[in-house]
């Protein structure tokens, strides 16, 4: 590693380090915790971009996998059944939870041809919220749409991360606590990513994208390589849920709507399919985004005196144009991926 | 019986509404090998111009007969423009692009007319002007409304009316020469574009037609109500065979009937732990059962995966 790269590293670890304390202190606790959904987003972009940007499979149905991992948290860390298993356990079970579930679906459908998985996935989505939904008959599974509220906050080993500690004269906050967390989990995550996207799954996960028969005929197994990725981004999904199970503190089958699918596949898309960099600067941008369309709700109010566009339908309809202009006219997205750019660009 | 009966009436009614959607999917996917995510916004978009067309038009005092006719009118020409404007802007540029970008240009698209759609009609339910007569014959102890008559008689004609156009008319054979083989197609003298838009069209006339069937069945329309619709009508494709015709109208009587069946039984079947609230899921057990022991569907041909 040459000097000037890990003096860049330093820098960089340090701005992460200070900026959840300097947010707090500048703009106080609310920002912070749209930096630590910013993380949460990062994480499942990056799971989904294992599947989009680098097997090259449409998955339209990616906050399913979240949901498994949001309500086996939930379910086995509440009063709902009164069990209150340890973070250590629930979040790999909810990611390997969240990955079987991708194989399941993705058995039938990954030998087939690639748009029948993005309508099964598509599909599996609204599926698995009508379950969510129904599940509290005749025997109380999921609490219906109430959904299971009261779960333990995130807990490692004595250590609360649900209230205030004090540290050498600081108080670090809940938020803040989190924050640390789900870096952990981020740059896990990134280091993955990284190692698979060069080693010879993440070379054979390219070549299937690229071209599938050329690929299969070359000896790769391909349907199982899929498989791989595909449950691969799932248990990003499944991990990114348990963590936003322990910090809400609440889920219900409405925070897993299409809607999300679609904003995280935006972020995958809008930043650049295949590229970590893009992948996370894609996520930070459309997780920050809403808190501006906010601003852009109040602007409506005060110039025009009446809310014509709802600031949440702005937003969807954003994402939409987002993704039918980026496929249009960069589809390489704003921070390619090198191999990529030289694909569309000759 | 009677029960059972009846819920084939139902099916049969939601299978013929099921039918004209696939058959859009499976035109646009027999001819350029594409799913058009949007097609089930378009259903939406025809039923919720219907929907305002004839309470505009029966509210100024227009016999009802005429106002459901200008309502059926005002959705067609608005779902084929909506359908010619998809294609020119979201699939044509990227027909030489890599697979993904066309599904992902699509499911923006179908996000987009959602929205567009809630900033218009709002995001409430609407529902159908009840103008339409309520009559019903009684046969059998099985009873048909007059719309459920309407709605498959209807059907039945239109479905008629493309196999004829497909098989019989220059236009016809275009989209099956395309279909076939484009480039080849094209030496031969057929515009391709041409008749990749009009496939487009046509299929959007159809799917105007389903949605005015739809909010007037169940008396209400609703934004997203496109969406589980559209997802639906692509497994009755699927069911069928993707790309052939016959086998859309089949799925999605199958379908339809399926699914009325279903949800009739399920409560007695599991002794009571599923209710008719999982109804929407039969279709997706449908469509990936299909996928796993019957990938290429009814009267689907074998499909080989082009190099």
């Amino acid at each position: 590693m040459g000097r000037s790269r890990s003096l860049g590293l330093a820098v960089v670890a340090i701005m992460l380090l200070a900026l959840p304390f300097v947010t707090d202190a500048a703009l106080g606790h609310s920002w912070v915790r749209i930096l630590d959904f910013a993380l949460l987003y990062v994480l499942l972009a990056l799971g989904l971009n294992i599947v989009v940007g680098y097997a090259g499979l449409l998955d339209l149905g990616y906050v399913a996998f979240f949901a498994v991992g949001a309500y086996c948290y939930g379910l086995l860390a509440s009063p709902h059944f009164d069990l209150h298993w340890p973070l250590w356990v629930l979040l790999p079970m909810g990611a390997m939870l969240a990955a079987s579930f991708g194989v399941l679906l993705g058995t039938p459908t990954l030998g087939l041809r690639g748009d029948y998985l993005a309508i099964v996935t598509l599909g599996f989505g609204e599926i698995i919220r009508i379950f969510l939904n129904n599940l509290n008959t005749p025997v109380n599974i999921t609490n219906g749409p109430q959904g299971v509220s009261l779960i333990d906050p995130l807990r490692i080993g004595p250590w609360s991360l649900g209230q205030v500690h004090h540290l050498g004269g600081f108080d670090v906050p809940v938020v803040v606590n989190v924050y640390f967390l789900f870096l952990l989990g981020v740059l896990l995550a990134v280091v993955l990513s990284r190692r698979l996207e060069r080693s010879r799954i993440g070379r054979a996960w390219a070549a299937i994208r690229e071209d599938e028969i050329a690929a299969a005929s070359m000896g790769l197994h391909t349907r199982n390589l899929k498989l791989l990725a595909f449950a691969m981004g799932a248990s990003f999904g499944g991990l990114s849920g348990g963590l936003f199970a322990g910090f809400q503190g609440f889920v219900s089958p409405e925070s897993f709507t299409l809607q999300e699918s679609v904003m995280i596949l935006c972020m995958v898309v809008l930043g650049g399919m295949g590229n970590i960099a893009g992948v996370v600067l894609g996520a930070i941008l459309l997780s920050v985004l809403p808190e501006a369309l906010r601003a852009a709700g109040s602007l409506q109010q005060d110039l025009l005196g009446h809310v014509w566009v709802d600031p949440s339908n702005l937003r969807m309809l954003l994402f939409g144009l987002a993704l039918v202009l980026m496929m249009l006219l960069r589809p390489e997205g704003l921070l390619p991926a090198r191999a990529r750019q030289r694909e569309l660009h000759g | 019986m009677d029960i059972f009966l009846q819920q084939l009436v139902n099916g049969l009614t939601l299978g013929s509404i099921y039918a004209l959607v696939a058959l859009g999917y499976t035109m646009v996917y027999g001819i350029m090998e594409l799913i058009n995510f949007a097609h089930g916004e378009v259903v939406m978009v025809g039923a919720l111009v219907a929907l305002t067309v004839i309470q505009g038009l029966s509210g100024l005092g227009w016999p009802v007969p005429l106002a459901v006719l200008a309502g059926i009118l005002a959705a067609m020409v608005l779902c084929m423009t909506l359908g010619f404007v998809i294609e020119r802007v979201a699939y044509r540029p990227l027909r030489r692009a890599p697979k993904l970008a066309p599904l992902i240009t699509a499911i923006g698209l179908s996000i987009v007319l959602q929205q567009l759609a809630a900033l218009i009609w709002g995001r409430g339910y609407l529902s159908f002007p009840p103008v339409l007569p309520s009559a019903s014959i009684v046969w059998g102890g099985v009873i048909i409304t007059a719309i459920q008559g309407v709605i498959i008689v209807l059907a039945g004609l239109i479905m008629a009316g493309l196999l004829v156009l497909v098989q019989k008319t220059a236009l016809g054979r275009a989209m099956r020469a395309t279909a076939q083989n484009p480039a080849v197609a094209q030496l031969m003298g057929v515009n391709t574009d041409r008749v990749i838009a009009l496939t487009f069209v046509l299929g959007s006339a159809l799917a105007a037609v389903a949605g005015v069937m739809v909010v007037s069945y169940y008396n209400v329309g609703h934004y997203t109500m496109g969406f589980m619709l559209g997802l639906k009508a692509f497994t009755a494709a699927v069911l069928g065979g993707i790309g052939n015709l016959p086998g859309a109208m089949l799925g999605g009587l199958l379908l339809g009937v399926v699914e009325a069946l279903g949800a009739g039984y399920i409560g007695d079947l599991t002794g009571g732990f599923f209710g008719s609230n999982y109804k929407d899921v039969f279709a997706f057990m449908v469509l990936i059962g299909v996928l796993v022991f019957h990938p290429n569907g009814l009267l689907g041909s074998r499909a080989q995966e082009k190099v």
